[in-house]
C-alpha cells in the first residue's frame, strides 16, 4: 500500500514517554481530520501499546521503543510500536482479557482495548528479540482524506 | 496530579484530574488508598469530571478502589465520566462491578 505521509520516532522506555507517544500520534492523526472519538481511540491504543513495551518488554532495564506512524490511502492511519525487549512467551495468554503479569497497577485490558478501538491489530513477538504491534484505523475525515 | 476530596455523610468523593496512564497510576492508587484509610467511608465516589484522558490504567485504579472499599463493606460509585474514559471503562465491563453516573453530591 502506498503511503502518503510518515513519521518515525524512537525513545527510551521511560514511563514519562507514554504521554509523549500518544501526543505525537494525536498530532499526526490530526492532519487526517479525525473525529474527537477517533482521536481518543488512537491515543488510547498508542498509550496501551507503548505502556506494554515500557512495562513488559524491558522489566529491569531501559531500552528503545519506536513508534511509526503512516498515513495510507483511504485516510487510514497505521501505527507500529516496536521494542527489542524480552518478547512474549505465550501470545494467546497475553491477549486474554484481564490477564496480566504487570502487577496491581495493570488491568490486563491493553490488548482487548487495542483490538476493539482500532480496525485491525497484529502482534508479532519473538522471545528474546522483541515485540511489534501494528494497528490500523480508518479515520472519517471531513473530506475523506483529501 | 492533584487529588481534591470531600467527605459528606460517610461518602468520600475524590476528584481525579488530568491524564490517567501507567505513569501516574501508582501515585493515584496510593492517594486513593490513603484517603480511604483515613476517612473509612461507606461509599467512595471517584469523580472523573476533570479527567482529560484515561487508558486501561484507570480500570486498575477502579478495581483497586473497589477492593479497598470491599474490605470496609462499602461501595464504589463513578461519577461525571467523560466519553473517552467511559469507552475504556465499558471495554472492561466496569458497569457490572460498580455503579456509574452518580452525581457529585447526590441528594
Amino acid at each position: 500500500m502506498k503511503q502518503e505521509n510518515e513519521a518515525l520516532i524512537q525513545f527510551p522506555s521511560l514511563s514519562a514517554n507514554e504521554a509523549l507517544a500518544r501526543q505525537i500520534a494525536a498530532a499526526f492523526a490530526a492532519q487526517m481530520d479525525p473525529t474527537l472519538d477517533e482521536l481518543g481511540d488512537v491515543k488510547t491504543a498508542v498509550s496501551e501499546a507503548v505502556t506494554n513495551a515500557i512495562v513488559h518488554a524491558y522489566p529491569d532495564r531501559i531500552g528503545p521503543v519506536s513508534l511509526r506512524l503512516r498515513r495510507l490511502p483511504g485516510n487510514v492511519l497505521e501505527i507500529t510500536v516496536k521494542d527489542r525487549g524480552c518478547g512474549i512467551p505465550d501470545v494467546a495468554k497475553a491477549r486474554e482479557p484481564m490477564f496480566t503479569t504487570g502487577g496491581a497497577e495493570r488491568s490486563g485490558m491493553g490488548f482487548t482495548i487495542m483490538e476493539s478501538f482500532m480496525n485491525s491489530f497484529a502482534l508479532r513477538s519473538v522471545p528474546g528479540k522483541g515485540t511489534t504491534v501494528r494497528m490500523r484505523k480508518k479515520l472519517t475525515g471531513r473530506v475523506n482524506g483529501e | 496530579m492533584t487529588y481534591t476530596s470531600l467527605l459528606q455523610d460517610k461518602r468520600l468523593t475524590i476528584l481525579l484530574s488530568g491524564e490517567i496512564d501507567h505513569h501516574s497510576a501508582r501515585q493515584t492508587m496510593e492517594a486513593v488508598t490513603s484517603k480511604i484509610d483515613v476517612y473509612l467511608p461507606r461509599c467512595c465516589v471517584l469523580d472523573f469530571g476533570a479527567v482529560s484522558f484515561m487508558d486501561s490504567s484507570g480500570i486498575a485504579i477502579v478495581i483497586h478502589t473497589l477492593r479497598a472499599m470491599e474490605e470496609l463493606g462499602g461501595e464504589v460509585w463513578l461519577a461525571n465520566i467523560p466519553p473517552q474514559p467511559m469507552k475504556v471503562l465499558r471495554a472492561a465491563g466496569i458497569e457490572k462491578l460498580v455503579r456509574l453516573g452518580a452525581e457529585r453530591s447526590p441528594a
